[in-house]
């Protein structure tokens, strides 16, 4: 009933490599990081991923990451994507970014550039991204406006730096961007480990909203600027990816296809591979992106909601997260059983931020991958003895 | 930036958007950061003859031609090519 046919995969995510010269503690990349490059798909095996993605109708193709300038073959790339008529977007930090390489990528076919900043002023971005790269972030940002490609900033927002909004407003006015999405960081992956240090109070949301429609009202036609506010402050959810398995393919630097970009935490899925699987294969006939396609899969108290085709029971992950069990509702949804969870988690972040919260954050690095991982691995061990001695006895 | 004169100025497919037949959806769509606009079949006709650098009088002319005899077909075109403009699927030409 809600098989596949009628539904394209429009959007391709390409996320070429886990490696980032940027540390966010927001980042939604799983906490296990492999420290090595050398599973990473090929060039031959990402033109492959790109060639039969297009076949099956996908259009927008995002590079992304970790951080896709790391990559050798990116413009290689970019040319193979647009000769098979992509629609190219890069999602990066800007780091390894040159005028020339500007240069390069737009000839070789490139549409669409989003560099990412953390904080708003060179002592908090890099205070924020663990790297001294805010005057290198500027310089790009100009270059590519002065090279008329189509450009977008992205300002990831939690409590640590929403009191910023004005000053990167500013920013981005000053240097003649046209588009500025503010983005409330999600919680997943690492952002999900420092959810604590990053959750928003209301008053820092409200504030930030307040700011950013006064500098809309002030540059009208100059600049479009979008505010996603963060899932947690809803009382209904947002789809999965514009509805699990219907418009999103996101493929990870290991070759593994995903609905998106967080479902990897969802334990009992399997995660084919495009080393293994035809791309369309996966898409139509997988179990992973069959299993929460449409509604079968609901259980109420979405099942007979009214609004179940409007949100699709929300984010799988999130319900995963917070419940324990991804098959229920999305416990964002006031109608959920589990909405309490919610309100508790917001609850705790009502405290006004303090500057030395800073210094809980857990930096995304190979480094703290391997310590979380260690951590959770003693922990598993120690719970694991009470079990293994009651099955002595 | 938009500011041109429709019937004077000659103009062309903002170079921002990749305008392109899609097999999978069976029509013709422009492409821009992140999104996609579905056309229909009369605006693919029109916006295909605006790749090169072209006027109003012009497209008018080439349209009467394939399709002879269908009515009010300058002014529709006048009226799409107004919304495209304010879209900025279309610029001025030349610069």
């Amino acid at each position: 009933m809600d098989k596949t046919n009628s539904h394209i995969p429009m959007w391709l995510l390409a996320e070429l490599t886990f490696a980032c010269p940027v540390q966010c503690s927001y980042c939604s990349n799983p906490l296990e990081l492999s420290a090595s490059r050398k599973n990473e798909l090929s060039t031959e095996e990402w033109i492959s991923v790109m060639r039969q993605a297009r076949k099956l109708g996908a259009v927008q193709l995002g590079f992304s990451g970790g951080e896709p300038l790391v990559r050798n073959d990116l413009e290689e790339l970019v040319v193979e994507a647009k000769s098979l008529g992509f629609y190219i977007n890069l999602i990066t930090s800007s780091i390894g970014l040159t005028a020339e390489k500007i240069t390069t990528l737009k000839e070789a076919g490139l549409g669409h550039i989003q560099i990412s900043f953390q904080g708003s002023n060179r002592e908090s971005n890099k205070l924020l991204g663990g790297t001294d790269s805010f005057d290198h972030k500027v310089a790009m940002t100009k270059e590519v406006i002065k090279q008329d490609l189509a450009l977008g900033l992205n300002f990831v927002l939690h409590r640590q730096n929403l009191h910023q909004v004005e000053e990167f407003l500013n920013m981005a006015q000053s240097v003649g961007a046209e588009f500025v999405e503010l983005a409330n960081c999600q919680y997943y992956g690492w952002g999900l480990h420092n959810r604590e240090h990053l959750l928003p109070s209301q008053d820092q949301l409200i504030e930030a909203e307040r700011v950013t429609n006064e500098f809309r009202e002030k540059y009208k036609g100059d600049m479009d600027v979008f505010f996603v506010a963060p899932d947690y402050y809803d009382d209904r959810p947002k789809k999965c990816s514009n509805g699990w398995g219907t418009t999103f393919m996101t493929v990870n630097p290991d070759g593994e296809v995903l609905p998106c970009q967080a479902a990897k935490v969802i334990p009992g899925l399997e995660f084919p591979n495009v080393r293994d699987h035809e791309l369309k294969e996966i898409w139509e006939n997988s179990d992973l992106f069959n299993r929460f396609r449409g509604t079968h899969w609901m259980k109420e108290p979405c099942k007979s909601c009214p609004e179940k085709e409007i949100d699709l029971g929300g984010c799988r992950c999130q319900a995963l997260m917070l419940t324990g069990d991804a098959t229920n509702a999305d416990p964002v949804c006031s109608l959920s059983p589990h909405h309490d969870e919610v309100l508790k988690i917001t609850e705790k972040a009502q405290r006004p931020f303090r500057e030395d919260e800073t210094r809980q954050l857990i930096f995304r690095n190979p480094g703290n991958s391997k310590k979380i991982q260690k951590e959770k691995s003693e922990l598993a061990s120690a719970t694991d003895l009470p079990n293994s001695s009651t099955q002595l006895n | 930036m938009s500011e041109f004169n429709l019937e004077t100025a000659t103009f062309k497919l903002n170079p921002r958007y990749q305008f392109q037949w899609e097999e999978a959806q069976q029509c013709h769509v422009l492409l821009y950061p992140e999104g996609l606009i579905k056309l229909s079949g009369s605006a693919a006709e029109i916006l295909q003859r605006c790749v090169a650098p072209t006027t109003t009088l012009k497209l008018i002319d080439e349209l009467n031609n394939q399709f002879p005899g269908a009515e009010g077909l300058a002014n529709d075109v006048r009226e799409f090519l107004t919304d495209a403009q304010n879209q900025l699927w279309i610029v001025p030409a030349g610069e």
